[in-house]
Parts: C-alpha cells; structure tokens; sequence
C-alpha cells in the first residue's frame, strides 16, 4: 500500500506551500461543470506522482483559477470537463489565461468530455491546441472511458512538468 | 428578496391543480411505482417533445424539466448567448430563466395538469432566479437542499447556499396561497452520486427535509440513490423511512429511489440490469418514486426514445404490486447499523440548534457532518470510504463525526488513487461482466412481503 491518504484541508491555501516536493500542479474544472469524481481521482494519481496538488474544484470561476495560478507559479494547470461545455469554456478560459504574462508559458492542458455530442467535434482538438493548451484529451471513439481518458493524462502530466520545469 | 419576477405568465393549468405529492401518493395507493426521467434540452420544441413521449411512455410517470449547468449556476448571460446564437441547442438543459415565460408555459400546455405533475430539477446553490422563474409560472414540483446542491457542485460558501435556500424555501411554501400544495425533494440522499456511506446519505436526507418542513413546506419526498450493495441498500431505505415516520410531521410525504448515479455499466444489458436492481430496490422498501437512468448514461446525454424505453423497462419491472399499509405498531424496521449511525448523525446535529439551517452549519465546521471526497472548501475532507469484499460501502476513515465505531470498516490505507478507480468502476465492471439473464429484478418474494408492513405517511 501506498503511504496513507492525508486529509484535504479545509482551505485550499493551507494545503499548498509553493515549490512544495515536486512542484504543485492545479487541477480544476471550468465554471459551469459541477463533477467532481474526475478531479478528485487526478488529485490522488497526481500525488502520487509526487506533486503537491491545488484542487480548486468543479465549478471554478475563470477570475479564481486565474488568480490561484498568478499566486502559486504552478508546474502545471489540469483542466477536466466532462459536462460538455469544455470546449466552449476551455477556449474562452485559455485566452484569459494566456492574457497574463506569468502564465503565458505555464503548461495547460485540458481533457475530458468537451462537447455534447456522442463524438468529438471535428477540429475540436486543433481549435484548443490552436488557442493555447499544451495538450488535449478529448473523449471520443477510442478513448470513450473516462478512465483511459484519466489514465492517459498523468503520465502526461508528468512528462511536461518534469521536462518542462517551467518555474 | 422580492417575491415574484418582474412578469407573471401562468401556465394554461391552475396551479391548485398539480399536486405532485398527491399524484405520487395516488400512484402508491394503486400499487403503481412512478418514474421518472432527468430529461432536459434547451430548445423549447426538443422539451416539449420530451415531455410529451414522457407522458404518453407505457408506465405511470411525472415529468422532468432539468435545467442546463449555465443556468444552475447562475452564469445567465452564457444562457443567453446560447438561446440567442441557436435557441439552445447546444445546451445541456433547459433554460427555464432565459427563455421567456411565455415559451416555457407553451411548452408545458396542454400536457401539464393533474395527471401528469411536472418536477423542475437543476442543482444551485444560487436559485433565487430559477425560483422566481417557477414562482412566475406556478410551477409547484421541483428538488433541491442547501446542503446538497451546494458541496459537492461548486464553490458557493455554504452559509450562502444555507440562506439562498432558505429564501427560496419560504417563497415557494408561499405559492399554496393559490390554494396549490408546493412540493419540494431533498437530494441529500444522493450526496457525490457515489461513495457516500449510507448512513450520511440518510442523515443528509432526513435532515434537509427538517429544514424544509421549518420553512413551512408541507408536502416533501426524500431521496437515496442506489449504491453498491442490494442488502445494504434496503437497510438504509428502510432507516429512512423509519427516520422520516418519526421526525417529520407533514401532510404528504414519500422516498424517490435514485437509479444508480455513479459511473454506470457500458452494455445495454448490464444498465437494464442496474435500472432493475433500481426497481427492485424501490419494491422492496415501499419506495413511491423511483428517477431512472438509460442504456446511453455512460456515454452521452440521453434521448428522448432512451429515457422512454428505461421508463418503460422499470414499468415492467415492477408490475402490479399491492398498495402501502400504514405502518404497524412496532413495524418500524430493525434497528440496523443503517439506522443507528443516521440517528447519531442527526441528533448530534439537531443538538447544535434548534434552527436545521444553523445547525447544518455548525456541524460542517465542527466536522459532525463531513462528505468523503467532497472538495469543497466548506467540507473538512477528514472521512473517507471504500468498498468491502462484498461491494458494501464502508467508512475508511469516519474523522469528527459523532457515530458509532462502524461494523465493517475497510482497510486502512485503502484510498489510493488505482484504489479509488476500482470502487469508482465497481458497478460498471460487476454489471457489464454479468452472464444474461431472464429475471432482471431483484425483488424477492421474501423483499415483497417485507415491504408490505413498512413505515409510511400517516
């Protein structure tokens, strides 16, 4: 067994010291997706990686994801969705977030179930790519399972914030 | 807080007419069970639509408008967009506030009335919009709870969430002034949709229906959504009940039975075989309501043909079954761990106040109540749960809260995030791996006749 799981503490301030251990990712979903399973497992496998995780939650405003980001320097910012307004907000949260020059360069990728259609839209990825994420993880023929889908982002995760050490 | 929307447009029904509580009640009296679906889609057409296949499905049902997740929580102006740029067909619900009242009354006219009762569902912490929407148009249905619409969706400070609720609770009670009987459903029962011991769930349940019935609603039902194990299942159903019968004094009350809420089985027939636990969990406990999910739940947002069908599978499922007894004298369910470990929950907190809203509250802080896994920055996240050798959902760590050791307790340890997997995909592996079979429900003839001395409204 792995070591024991450690509460999560009640602000999110206390539980994340920047530069703790191997940096700290944010893990969060977009404003209006309320689903929680899927940042709470990242948060785990994340940790377990050997990241301080900042989970901000479901239904994060764009302002305060932002912010947090400005305030903590993460190695690395998670965005999961799964309520099928992922593309439109990921789009709209990225150029915010690329708005402001301390997270211009910091890796953002994002995944999950962006649209409400049984597939993904085409031209889906490259539009998310396109307006500044490092990566996308769409659901769709293939990678229908959100746990594949989950899977494959934290190896991923761990790649780019280890290669990247962009702080 | 003013008491109507600028505008009233009624729907083409007095509100006098619907009573939701009632028609559920008449339902059980018949020895029908009620389903219902969580349908919603933004374009007025595509609602109506659903409504009408929804009335006219093969099996005694209410109808459901579910709200998109811009309008639940509070981003109107995304709503708006989305209705201006292509009348909300990106939507993934229906905008009651958006879409004027005049289109969202001819939606419902002609299929709303007192046989056919129709629940406005949408999960905000922030609903003064949505209940003014519905107070506008005498919509008198719809469910909610300050404490579980609002931890596990979101960032709304839950002492907000606590006096939105309460506002809104007391303006919807007002609507019986149209000689209307307003009727509101607790969702506590379904706390993260999974892996929430069942014990909390009822407590949870139990006590937003305390809240409610403070702020002088009259006619409730309370939720509990199915989880991992039929035994344990029926226990908790049962607490429930048994709790309700002695705590709330109310008019009309009954128990709605969620099909199963977490990450659901891939294959048609594994999902049939869920809903039909679902259903036999519902028969076995005398539960009145049941909220179906679709052979399409794992995939995508249902259509209309996929809710009706799974109306329909539970319809034939459940069959005729004999009406409810008022309950016996000393009928009321053993006195399992279920039972004991909701009471303490709720005890200790009726403790801290004589007001639910404030007691809620002060046993958040003091961790009396605490969700696992919930991320909220209200929620202590000291608890945590897992499934045992039997898929029965047991406390890892039960941290502050007032209860009694737990029987079964899993491993510590346990909460790794391969382990999380595994509970979070139990059901859809257990029920995608199952052989066919003919029986698809799980109500035995020992469950039936259990379930005709069960505790009940008066």
């Amino acid at each position: 067994m792995n070591r024991p799981m450690e509460p999560v503490p009640a602000r999110a301030a206390d539980r994340c010291p920047p530069a703790a251990r191997a940096g700290t990712v944010v893990v969060s979903s977009v404003s209006s997706d309320a689903h929680t399973w899927n940042l709470v497992f990242l948060q785990l496998l994340i940790e377990e990686l050997g990241y301080t995780v900042l989970n901000l939650g479901p239904c994060v405003p764009d302002d305060l994801l932002i912010e947090e980001c400005c305030r903590i320097a993460p190695v690395m910012v998670v965005i999961s969705s799964v309520n099928g307004h992922g593309r439109e907000e990921g789009l709209r949260l990225i150029d915010r977030l690329r708005a402001r020059p301390e997270l211009a360069a910091t890796p953002v990728v994002i995944g999950g179930k962006l649209g409400i259609e049984h597939e993904a839209a085409a031209g889906q990825t490259e539009a998310l790519l396109d307006a500044g994420f490092d990566a996308v993880f769409a659901d769709g023929p293939g990678a229908a399972d959100f746990r594949t889908l989950l899977a494959s982002m934290a190896p991923r995760a761990g790649e780019l914030a280890g290669d990247g050490g962009r702080t | 807080m003013s008491d109507v929307a600028p505008r009233t447009v009624s729907t083409d029904v007095h509100p006098s007419e619907v009573d939701f509580g009632a028609f559920v009640r008449r339902a059980a009296d018949a020895g029908e069970l009620v389903a219902q679906p969580r349908m919603g889609f933004g374009p007025p057409g595509l609602m109506r639509a659903g409504l009408a296949a929804t009335r006219s499905a093969a099996a005694t049902t209410v109808g459901t408008l579910t709200l998109d997740s811009y309008t639940r929580v509070g981003d109107l102006a995304s709503a708006e967009r989305a209705v201006r740029a292509d009348g909300g067909a990106n939507l993934n619900g229906y905008p009651i506030v958006s879409h004027p009242a005049e289109t969202t009354a001819a939606v419902l006219a002609g299929l709303l009335n007192r046989d056919f009762p129709v629940q406005v569902r949408h999960g905000s912490a922030v609903p003064a919009d949505i209940f003014s929407a519905l107070i506008a148009l005498r919509l008198t249905a719809t469910e909610g709870g300050p404490v579980s619409y609002c931890l596990p969706y979101g960032r709304t400070p839950l002492a907000e969430s606590i006096r939105n609720w309460s506002d809104c609770a007391v303006r919807f009670a007002a609507l019986r002034e149209f000689q209307s009987e307003p009727h509101l459903e607790t969702f506590g029962g379904c706390m993260l949709g999974q892996l929430c011991p069942p014990g909390l769930l009822v407590a949870l349940s139990v006590l937003e229906a305390l809240f409610f019935q403070q702020r002088g609603l009259r006619s409730l039902s309370v939720s509990y959504a199915q989880q991992t194990n039929p035994e344990q299942d029926i226990e908790a159903v049962l607490a429930l009940r048994r709790l309700c019968q002695e705590l709330l004094s109310l008019s009309s009350w009954h128990v709605v039975i969620y099909a199963y809420m977490g990450v659901y089985p891939r294959t048609d027939r594994g999902a049939y075989r869920l809903l039909g636990e679902a259903a036999g969990l519902a028969l076995a406990t005398g539960s009145e309501r049941i909220i179906v999910k679709t052979v399409a739940e794992s995939r995508r947002i249902p259509t209309i043909a996929e809710n009706v069908a799974a109306l329909e599978y539970v319809a034939r499922a459940a069959g005729a079954r004999p009406p409810l007894r008022p309950p016996a004298d000393g009928a009321n369910g053993d006195d399992s761990a279920t039972y004991q470990e909701a009471n303490a929950l709720i005890n200790a907190v009726r403790n801290l106040h004589r007001d639910i809203g404030t007691a809620l509250l002060l046993a958040f802080r003091h961790g009396y109540l605490d969700v696992p896994y919930c991320v909220h920055p209200d929620n202590r996240g000291r608890t945590r749960s897992a499934l045992d050798g039997a898929g029965r959902l047991c406390w890892a760590d039960t941290g502050a809260l007032p209860v009694p050791p737990p029987e079964r307790r899993a491993p510590a340890g346990a909460v790794t995030s391969s382990g999380l997997l595994e509970d979070l995909f139990y059901i859809q592996r257990k029920y995608d791996a199952c052989a066919p079979e003919s029986g698809e429900t799980a109500a035995s003839p020992a469950l039936a006749e259990r379930s005709r001395r069960l505790p009940g409204p008066r």
